[in-house]
C-alpha cells in the first residue's frame, strides 16, 4: 500500500511539545501529539516522534518552531526553522483568512499579533513578567486542587466575579488567598482570576495596539472557557477559538515546511533513523577567552551534531541554522 | 597610580589611550561576563538599572587585578547615571576596597570640581599631556566607530557567515596597539578596507534598521546579547543612532550650548515630545522620526529595565510608530542571559519587515503597470 504523504510540524515549547501531521494541499490535520516537555526536550521529542511515526505516513517535509526550535531542527533534520510568532500567524491566517488580531497564551509566554491582509504588522511578547501565562493558571489550579481542564467550566458558573489584582502574580496570589479566606465562592474567585489575567494581558501586551475583529484566541490557555469569556467581556468582541488551538504553532511550522518544499527543495528529514539514535547533551563554560560563554553541545550517537552559545564564533552550529532561516526569507 | 575605567562596548580603547598618554598605568577590567554580572548584582541595590550593576562588577574585578583608582563620568538630570558615582563610592567603601574615585562631572555641575579632577589626572606629565591624550583618544574612538559602522554595513552582505565579527575583533586589537596619530590613521584605513572587502556585492539591498535607546545597552554587547551581530546575521543593516563621539561632543565640549541643542532636538520631534527627559530619551524620539522620514524599514529600541528616560520615550514612540507607519521593536534587557526569547523577537521582527517590504514593492510594481 502506498503511504499517505504528510508534512510534519513540531512546536517544542517550554511547557508542552506538540507534533502534527498535515495533509498536503488541504492542510487537514491528520494526527496530533501533545505532550508535556517536563524540562527534557530531547527525550520528549523522541518519545513524541515514536507515537507519531507508528502510523503509515510518509513525511515529505519538516518545520520546527517553539523556544527549542533549533534543537528540534538539528534532531529531526528540519527544512524550516521558524520563530513562534510567524508560525502562529501563518496557522491562524490559514484558519481565518481575514484575521486581524491573534491572542496567544502559552505556558511561559504570551503574545499578541496584529495582522493586516494576512501579513503581520505588529506584535508584542511579554517581556519581564510571566503574569497571565499558562504556568500561573496551572499553579493556582493545583493549589485549589481542581483539575486544570475543569477550571474554565467552574469559572463560567460565577455570577459575581471578585476583583483580583492582576499586575503581578505575587499580588494576584495573595489577593486570591485573602478573598478565599473571606468566604467567596470558588467560581467567583476563578472568574475573578481570569478577568485579572486578561486585564493584565490587555494592559501590557495590548498597550497601544490596534485590536480589531476578527480575533483568534489560541495556545494552551484558549481551552479555558473562563479566559475566553473574560476576553469577550473585556475586549467587547467575539473571540474565535480554532478547533486545534493547542497545536497552532506546530500547524504553522508544517505549513511553512510545505511552502518551502513546494519551491522545489528536497527534505532533509532523517526519518526513522531518529528513533534508534541516542541523543545526549552536555554544557560547560568555555574558558578560552574572558567571555566565558555557556556552550551546549548536542551529540547524536556520541557524535557532535550541534553546538551553540559561543560568542566568538568558534563553533558555529547556531549560526548555520540561522543561515537556513535566512535563506528561506 | 594604576587606574581603571568601566567597560562600555569598545570605548575602553580610547580611555586607555588617554590615560596612558597622561602617564598612568591602566588596568582594564576583564571583558564583561557572567562573573561581572554576579558580582555587580550581589553588591548593588536591587532596583538599580543594569549598567550600574555591571559597573560595580567591573570595578571589583579590576581591583582584584591591582587597580588603585577608578576614572568615571558623572551625569545630571533624570537619568540615574548622575548618582552612580556617589553610590558606587559607598559600595566600594562598605566592601573595604580602598580605591580613589576620579569622577568627571559635566561642566554644568560646577567647573571648579571638573578642573580639580583634571588637574589630578594630569599630575604625572603636566597639563600638556591632557591635550595630546585627548587628541589620540579622540582619533582612536573615531577609528573604532568607523570600523564598527563598517562591520554593521558588511554583516548582512558578508561572504562567510560570522567572519565580519571575527575580523572586527582583530582590527580593534590593531587600533588599540597604535601609538601615534599617523600610524593610527594608516591602520584605520587598512582595517576598514579589510572589513569592507568581506562583503558580497549584490544589487539587492538589505533591510535598514535604526538602533536607538539607552546608550550603555546599545554599546555594550554583553548586555544586549550581541544585538547588532544578531540583526546582521538575520540580513539587516543596522545604523546605530548613538555614539560615544557624539556623546562627548554634546555633553562635554558643547555643554555650554546644551539649551540650543535641546531646542533643535525638540524641533525634530515634530511636537511629539517637548522637553528634555534626561538620558537619550529626547534623542530616541527625534532619531525615530528622522529615520522614518529617511525610509528606514524599522527601528529597534533598547533599554535596561526601569530606565527612566527611555520609558518616557517608549510611550511616545508607540504613537510615533502608529502615525508614521514605522514598525518599532521594544526590547528591555536586565540580568537575563537566556537568548531564546530574545532571538524569537528579533526573527519575528525581521520577518515582519521583510513581508512589509515585499508588499510595498508589490504595490509599487502594480501601480507602475497601472493595474
Amino acid at each position: 500500500m502506498k503511504k499517505q504523504q504528510a508534512y510534519l510540524g513540531v512546536d517544542l515549547g517550554s511547557v508542552s511539545t506538540n507534533l502534527v501531521l498535515l495533509e498536503p494541499k488541504t492542510k487537514k490535520l491528520l494526527k496530533k501529539v501533545n505532550i508535556r516537555t517536563q524540562g527534557k526536550p530531547m527525550q520528549v521529542l523522541q518519545q513524541g516522534m515514536k507515537q507519531l511515526l507508528a502510523d503509515e505516513h510518509q513525511i515529505v517535509g519538516v518545520g520546527t518552531t517553539g523556544s527549542a526550535r533549533e534543537l528540534a531542527g538539528v534532531m529531526l533534520g528540519a527544512d524550516v526553522i521558524k520563530n513562534e510568532i510567524t508560525a502562529h500567524a501563518i496557522a491562524a491566517a490559514n484558519e481565518v483568512p481575514d484575521v486581524r488580531t491573534i491572542l496567544e497564551i502559552g505556558g511561559q509566554d504570551s503574545k499578541i499579533i496584529i495582522l493586516k491582509q494576512g501579513v503581520v504588522v505588529d506584535f508584542a511578547m511579554n517581556t519581564v513578567c510571566a503574569a497571565g501565562t499558562g504556568s500561573f493558571l496551572d499553579q493556582q489550579a493545583g493549589r485549589l486542587n481542581i483539575p486544570i481542564d475543569k477550571f474554565g467550566d467552574i469559572a463560567l458558573v460565577s455570577k459575581t466575579p471578585v476583583r483580583i489584582a492582576g499586575r503581578c502574580t505575587v499580588f494576584a496570589e495573595s489577593d486570591m488567598i485573602h478573598k478565599q479566606q473571606l468566604g467567596h465562592s470558588l467560581p467567583d474567585i476563578l472568574a475573578g482570576l481570569c478577568q485579572a489575567m486578561v486585564r493584565n494581558y490587555v494592559n501590557n501586551l495590548g498597550k497601544g495596539k490596534d485590536i480589531q475583529a476578527p480575533v483568534v484566541f489560541q495556545g494552551g490557555v484558549a481551552a479555558n472557557k473562563g479566559m475566553r469569556k473574560a476576553f469577550q467581556e473585556i475586549l467587547g468582541m467575539d473571540i474565535y477559538v480554532p478547533q486545534n488551538h493547542d497545536v497552532m504553532g506546530a500547524i504553522g511550522a508544517a505549513i511553512l515546511a510545505e511552502e518551502y518544499i513546494e519551491q522545489g527543495h528536497r527534505t532533509k528529514f532523517y526519518g526513522q533513523d531518529l528513533l534508534r539514535c541516542v541523543y545526549s547533551n552536555n554544557s560547560f563554560e568555555c574558558t578560552d577567552c574572558p567571555n566565558h560563554c555557556e556552550i551546549v553541545n548536542i551529540y547524536k550517537d556520541q557524535q557532535l551534531v550541534a553546538s551553540w552559545g559561543a560568542r566568538c564564533g568558534k563553533s558555529h552550529a547556531s549560526l548555520s541554522t540561522v543561515a537556513i532561516s535566512r535563506s528561506l526569507c | 597610580m594604576k587606574l581603571t575605567v568601566p567597560h562600555m562596548g569598545n570605548c575602553y580603547i580610547a580611555f586607555e589611550a588617554l590615560l596612558q598618554e597622561m602617564g598612568h598605568e591602566v588596568i582594564l577590567p576583564p571583558t564583561c561576563s557572567k562573573k561581572t554580572l554576579s558580582l555587580g548584582t550581589k553588591y548593588s541595590p536591587e532596583t538599580i538599572c543594569l549598567p550600574m550593576k555591571i559597573n560595580v562588577g567591573n570595578y571589583i574585578e579590576a581591583i582584584q587585578l591591582g587597580a588603585e583608582g577608578i576614572v568615571m563620568i558623572g551625569g545630571s538630570g533624570p537619568c540615574r547615571l548622575g548618582y552612580f558615582a556617589q553610590v558606587q563610592k559607598e559600595i566600594l567603601k562598605d566592601l573595604g576596597l580602598d580605591v580613589e574615585l576620579i569622577v568627571l562631572e559635566p561642566a554644568r555641575e560646577g567647573l571648579k570640581n571638573l578642573k580639580d579632577q583634571i588637574l589630578r589626572l594630569a599630575q604625572p606629565k603636566g597639563i600638556g599631556s591632557l591635550w595630546r591624550g585627548l587628541r589620540l583618544a579622540w582619533e582612536k574612538q573615531k577609528a573604532v566607530e568607523l570600523l564598527e559602522n563598517a562591520a554593521c554595513y558588511v554583516r548582512p552582505r558578508e561572504k562567510q557567515l560570522g567572519i565580519t565579527s571575527r575580523v572586527l575583533q582583530a582590527s580593534l586589537a590593531n587600533i588599540r596597539q597604535a601609538n601615534s596619530i599617523a600610524s593610527l590613521r594608516r591602520i584605520c584605513r587598512e582595517e576598514q578596507a579589510r572589513i569592507l572587502d568581506l562583503a558580497n556585492h549584490s544589487p539587492v539591498q538589505p533591510l535598514k534598521v535604526g538602533l536607538i535607546g539607552e546608550i550603555y545597552t546599545i554599546l555594550e554587547s554583553f548586555t544586549n546579547l550581541n544585538l547588532e551581530e544578531r540583526l546582521g546575521h538575520l540580513g539587516v543593516q543596522v545604523t546605530r543612532e548613538v555614539s560615544v563621539l557624539r556623546w562627548v561632543r554634546d555633553h562635554i565640549f558643547l555643554s555650554p550650548f546644551a539649551s540650543y541643542r535641546i531646542k533643535r532636538l525638540v524641533k525634530q520631534t515634530d511636537g511629539y515630545l517637548n522637553s528634555w527627559v534626561g538620558g537619550h530619551g529626547l534623542e530616541s524620539v527625534a532619531s525615530t522620526i528622522q529615520l522614518a522620514k529617511a525610509d528606514y524599514n524599522g527601528i529597534v529600541h533598547i533599554m535596561p529595565f526601569t530606565c527612566m528616560p527611555e520609558i518616557i520615550a517608549q510611550s511616545v514612540l508607540t504613537k510615533v510608530s502608529a502615525d508614521l507607519q514605522i514598525p518599532i521593536l521594544f526590547l528591555i534587557v536586565d540580568e537575563h542571559t537566556g537568548e531564546a526569547g530574545y532571538q524569537t523577537r528579533l526573527e519575528a521582527f525581521v520577518d515582519l519587515l521583510q513581508r512589509k517590504q515585499k508588499e510595498f514593492q508589490h504595490e509599487k510594481a502594480t501601480s507602475l503597470f497601472g493595474c
